[in-house]
């Protein structure tokens, strides 16, 4: 909502200035969100006299000036017809900018003879469209005058209007809420009737649904034109384009009482009753209306539409536009001027469907003051008269407005309960009865009825809102919050606590933590297993992002080929974020996920590259650090889902159902679907799927340390080659749970020597004897146990 | 005696040529071994009559103490040798590189959301979580948004199709919907166990999560961070929301001096409603915190809206409180100086190792926030 400062002053009384106005609008919860000064485009221009204007010796339509200007006398070049001696303008020095012309002056030669700066018409200055000649002020401007002051050009100040306050969109609203805020007085704002000379000629007609009420009159014998100039200037300060008197007058209307208006041209109605109803739908499909925008519009059985012939023929939508075959035009002496009230949700859904924002759809979409309708039909009737001439009929009015707001009952004190402000009863009244509030304080409650302006003030704590925001929240106490009962150990879940230090531990390990989006393309998401249709959004922002997301790996490897695309190929990235199984709230689940793509230019040491081991032995840290039962966990080679090469991939699981994490080589083929260059290596876990710790105390079990020292025996077994070699390490392990505290796989080989088809594990296995030294023989036991263990998990002891 | 002298003479010449420890220990075992020619003199001691023994005897000890002196001595030469050698062998050129160790990084938004996170846990805030996928009761209508309103409309709300009952679900535009599951009366077990249900008067929480609007440009992405915040209790006024968060300002910052104001805003959930400015300066082109006379929105807030209350069951005449809502992406980006929010999820590790922090800078009430 633009406005000006000298707009304002016919509403209120004061002196305050621009900025002043500004912080008051500001802290009463009127957000300014700029002020243009037009002053500042036009700094360089000042007002001068010509002093004498002499043809230019080498052209018949140029002059040669002398001007006395605020860098005193010049010599300058005008091809302006009316340029003349005493003429006072507009003086442009050599070296500024005339944003009219796009160019900034320099001093040449025009024809022959120099010019010392420019004479400005207003189109020049972009203060007009256009123009002819330079502009021709008051001689009574002293040379030297800023232009701007010259021409009245004033600050515009453009503030948001919340969604509950419509009474904003009007001047006279926020002149209202600046005298409360003690910015000045608040000029009475009566509206004076004009009596019908005769009785209306057409009447109106409303269904409750499409309008609930309309009101109008006919006034003949105007005559329509250019609006004059004060008319036009306010409302070419805020931007909006003057039309004629008829129309600038419901404009002026619009911006200054919040309350839009229509007109007719009356020779271009037909019948004698206009009806407000909802579209229909014809034998033909929907009725349609060309507006006065000169597109055409459909009009469907949930708009309101207004129609002339008994309501046969669509000449307006409801609150939204009004038809080109009746309006108004410079030729039109009798006017229909309508003045009706329809519904927020209506309004704003008609200009939703048709594409429509106008200035009295935006207004009665927010909600248009219910106690102004015949009111602003007055307003206008009296401008119309003064400025058109003419004689203006009886009102007439159909349907019934909103009842008016009902009363509040409302303890004075419920401000300090609510607000923590400290404020004297009286003020609070005075604050509510200068809102427009009836206020009745006799008694310890009040009987407080908002205004019609104001339906957002349904209970006590909106009239609390109403005096703190006046008072000022500055005066609002800092009061500590009071000590609350609080958890002994910190205040994060297991489950938040182990996203965190999931992240900080990944990043320890080498990854960097990523944000992907939790939605991704729909392809991609079949990908991952996932794109249910329950999980695509209806109104994403691309194609690209539309559906959320099964799993966090596919954002991680889009970013991962982002960087390489950028000549960064050795990404290591990581995520913790939400994964989408459907659309309910228990299948939204926690993940963490890292990549790697081990694309490092090898070094001079030639060190190998990271490879998948890294990744599984990042993915074993980081599950001990997150509590889970490494030791119990199994890996499930080639059980890992389709995303994953199905070679070179495992999950961890504890048992079946339980599955915790997937890792591996991501499937070529999905790779190339990313367009992304492989290999990239790669895990996912399921926070959730991590079992709670058991133990609740912080006191850790008692350290059980043998005093007697650990020994090691290799094993060397032949096994199938596609055999797992965890399967063999598990059972050597399982070969004695007392005595083995551990197997370490040393050696792995095929070829000369181990038969086709076969390969060797060569295992060593520590011993860790608990109560005495193990003698020879039960080395030799132990051995034989564990020999026999791995040949029922199909491994033979290399001879 | 020649004999023994001449036996000495060469003994001492051949320890001092011997070339290496191996050859010495040749020697030694030449001389004083077993059968060396010292130990085969000293055998021959045995033979001697007295008096021949009381000569021999001195003069062949001496010469054993000699020769194992010498020996000795020459080891310690030999092996100080050696070992200068070895060092000469084993020089490394260290100015080659070490081998690149990947460096990890904490991505600055979740950084930031740690550090709002520890300082509400210090002032006894607990952190409640929901679904990302909300219903339009919870992220709407219980929060007092009328419908078909147009604050419905600048959510920028993404939705999805109608299931088959015809309710359509959406992306949570703000965090503020935990505030319905946390405050709502109801027996109803949650759907899964980390989603926040109700809690009894006092509530304390802030809630940090992912939200959703459809809208890009430089400071908007379709998805962002927010930080709710819930307070609930008898007597709860705005004069605490102030002092909460301007106690919050203070802390997050980090510099001295700054300064923040309470405006009047409108939001439907909350009544009164407020929005907070900082004071910052915009005047070198880029935003600076502490300083300046400009003003800075940086969050909206208010006392929770009595329908809010009752919608879930609580009695606005007994209990109040105030909720707040906090931008963390842009927290994050006037703290750390990112200019474009799209940045923050383009994940250009250059970018992630520029702003990121260190694995060790979580926030610790020791060494500050970062």
């Amino acid at each position: 909502m633009k406005f000006t400062l000298s707009w304002l002053k016919d509403h209120l009384d004061t002196e305050a200035t621009t900025a002043q106005v500004v912080e008051a609008m500001t802290m009463a919860g009127l957000e300014v969100e700029h002020v243009t000064d037009p002053a500042e485009k036009l700094a360089a221009f000042t007002v001068a006299k010509i002093v004498s204007a002499e043809r230019h010796p080498n052209a018949d339509r140029l002059q040669v000036c002398q001007v006395d200007t605020v860098d005193g006398r010049k010599e300058i070049v005008c091809g302006a017809p009316n340029a003349r001696a005493g003429l006072t303008t507009i003086y442009a020095p050599i070296g500024s900018y005339v944003p009219g012309l796009g160019v900034t002056l320099v001093e040449k030669p025009v024809r022959g003879v120099v010019s010392n700066g420019m004479l400005c018409s207003a189109a020049e200055m972009e203060t007009a469209e256009e123009s002819d000649g330079i502009l021709d002020l008051s001689a009574d401007f002293p040379v030297g005058l800023p232009a701007a002051q010259a021409l009245g050009l004033e600050s515009v100040i453009d503030f948001e209007v919340t969604p509950n306050r419509p009474d904003w969109l009007g001047v006279a609203g926020i002149a209202r809420d600046l005298s409360a805020a003690g910015v000045g007085t608040l000029r009475a704002q009566t509206v004076t009737p004009v009596p019908g000379t005769f009785p209306c000629p057409i009447a109106l007609k409303v269904d409750g649904e499409a309008c609930r009420t309309f009101s109008g009159r006919l006034i003949r014998g105007v005559k329509n034109g250019p609006s004059p100039a004060w008319l036009q200037a306010r409302l070419k300060a805020i931007g909006l384009r003057p039309i004629n008197t008829l129309v600038d007058i419901t404009n002026l209307i619009t911006y200054d009482r919040a309350r839009p208006l229509h007109v007719y041209d009356a020779a271009k109605l037909s019948g004698t009753t206009i009806e407000a109803r909802l579209g229909r739908h014809g034998e033909h499909g929907d009725e349609h209306l060309i507006a006065l925008d000169g597109k055409t519009y459909a009009l469907t059985p949930e708009m309101s539409v207004i129609a002339d012939a008994d309501g046969e023929r669509p000449v307006g939508l409801g609150g939204v536009m009004g038809g080109e075959s009746t309006g108004c035009s410079e030729t039109t002496t009798e006017v229909f001027l309508e003045s009706a009230w329809f519904d927020p949700i209506r309004t704003a859904q008609t200009g939703r469907t048709a594409g429509i924002t106008s200035d009295a759809q935006y207004r009665f979409a927010r909600g248009v003051d219910t106690g102004f309708m015949v009111d602003g039909l007055e307003l206008a009737t009296g401008l119309i008269l003064k400025l058109c001439g003419g004689e203006a009929s009886d009102v007439v009015v159909a349907g019934e407005a909103l009842p008016a707001p009902g009363p509040i009952t409302f303890d004075p004190a419920y401000v300090e309960q609510l607000a923590g402000l400290s404020i004297a009863p009286e003020t609070s009244a005075d604050i509510l009865g200068k809102l427009g509030f009836a206020v009745e304080t006799t008694g310890r409650t009040w009987t407080v009825t908002p205004p019609t302006w104001r339906r957002d003030v349904e209970g006590k704590a909106d009239l609390v809102e109403e005096v703190a925001r006046i008072a000022g929240y500055d005066a609002l106490p800092a009061t500590p919050l009071p000590e609350v009962a609080r958890s002994a150990a910190g205040v994060l879940t297991v489950r938040q606590g182990r996203a965190r230090t999931a992240r900080r531990a990944l990043a320890a390990a080498g990854y960097a933590e990523a944000i992907t989006w939790s939605f991704t393309h729909n392809a991609t998401a079949k990908l991952f297993g996932g794109g249910d249709d329950a999980l695509v959004l209806a109104n994403p922002m691309s194609a690209d992002i539309d559906t959320m997301r099964p799993s966090i790996l596919p954002g991680l490897i889009g970013a991962a080929g982002r960087n390489a695309r950028r000549g960064f190929p050795d990404a290591a990235l990581f995520e913790v974020g939400p994964v989408f199984a459907g659309d309910r709230p228990q299948d939204q689940k926690l993940a963490i996920a890292a990549v790697l793509a081990p694309h490092l230019p090898t070094g001079w040491d030639k060190r190998p590259q990271d490879d998948l081991f890294t990744v599984k032995a990042d993915l074993l840290a980081l599950l001990e650090e997150l509590g889970a039962p490494v030791a119990s966990l199994q890996t499930a080679q080639g059980a890992a889902s389709s995303w994953w090469h199905p070679g070179r991939s495992a999950r961890l699981q504890l048992g079946p159902k339980a599955i915790l994490a997937e890792f591996g080589e991501l499937h070529p083929a999905v790779l190339k679907a990313l367009d992304v260059e492989g290999p990239v290596y790669g895990f996912e876990i399921w926070i959730e799927a991590i079992p709670e710790p058991k133990k609740k105390g912080k006191t850790r079990s008692a350290l059980d340390l043998s005093p007697l020292m650990p020994l090691t025996r290799d094993f060397a077994f032949l096994v199938d080659a596609a055999k797992p070699a965890g399967d063999l390490v598990k059972a050597v392990v399982g070969a004695d749970k007392a005595l083995i505290a551990g197997a370490r796989v040393f050696d792995v080989y095929q070829g000369a020597g181990v038969p086709e088809g076969q390969k060797s594990l060569a295992v060593e296995v520590t011993v860790q004897p608990r109560e005495k030294t193990l003698a020879e023989a039960e080395i030799e036991a132990l051995s034989a146990a564990i020999v026999a263990a791995a040949e029922k998990a199909g491994g033979r002891l290399r001879g | 005696m020649t004999d023994l002298n001449t036996l000495e003479a060469d003994l001492s010449a051949a320890i001092a040529a011997a070339p290496d420890v191996a050859a010495l220990e040749a020697l030694r075992v030449a001389a004083l071994g077993k059968s060396g020619s010292v130990s085969g003199l000293l055998k021959t001691l045995g033979s001697m009559s007295p008096d021949e023994r009381r000569e021999a005897g001195p003069a062949i000890n001496g010469l054993r103490d000699r020769v194992a002196a010498a020996l000795a001595a020459r080891k310690v030469a030999l092996e100080a040798a050696e070992l200068d050698a070895r060092l000469a062998r084993e020089t490394l050129d260290l100015t080659l590189p070490a081998p690149a160790r990947r460096k990890g990084s904490v991505h600055p938004t979740l950084q930031v959301m740690d550090e709002m996170t520890a300082i509400f846990a210090e002032m006894g805030f607990a952190v409640a979580e929901g679904p990302d996928i909300e219903t339009d009761f919870n992220n709407f209508t219980a929060l007092n948004f009328p419908e078909k309103h147009p604050a419905r409309e600048m959510h920028d709300t993404f939705f999805f199709k109608p299931g088959p009952d015809g309710e359509r679900k959406l992306l949570r535009t703000h965090t503020s919907p935990v505030q319905v599951r946390a405050m709502q009366r109801t027996n109803e077990k949650p759907a899964a166990p980390w989603i926040a249900t109700t809690i009894e008067p006092p509530i304390r929480i802030v809630v940090p999560g992912r939200t959703y609007r459809c809208d890009s440009d430089a400071t908007h992405t379709p998805m962002f961070h927010q930080m709710e915040g819930l307070v609930i209790d008898k007597g709860i006024h705005m004069g605490h929301l102030k002092w909460t968060l301007e106690t919050f300002i203070a802390r997050f910052f980090e510099v001295a001096g700054v300064v923040s104001r309470f405006r009047p805003h409108h939001f439907p959930f909350t009544e009164p409603s407020a929005e907070m400015d900082i004071g910052c300066d915009r005047s070198g082109g880029e935003i600076k915190i502490g300083t300046g006379s400009d003003w800075l929105e940086i969050l909206g807030c208010g006392m929770v809206h009595p329908n809010v209350l009752r919608s879930c069951g609580i009695d606005p005449d007994i209990y109040q409180g105030f909720a707040f809502g906090l931008g963390i992406d842009r927290l994050a980006m006037l703290k750390y100086g990112m200019p474009d929010a799209r940045d923050a999820f383009e994940n250009d590790t250059r970018w992630l190792s520029h702003y990121g922090f260190s694995a060790f800078a979580a926030p610790n009430p020791a060494t500050g926030l970062s």
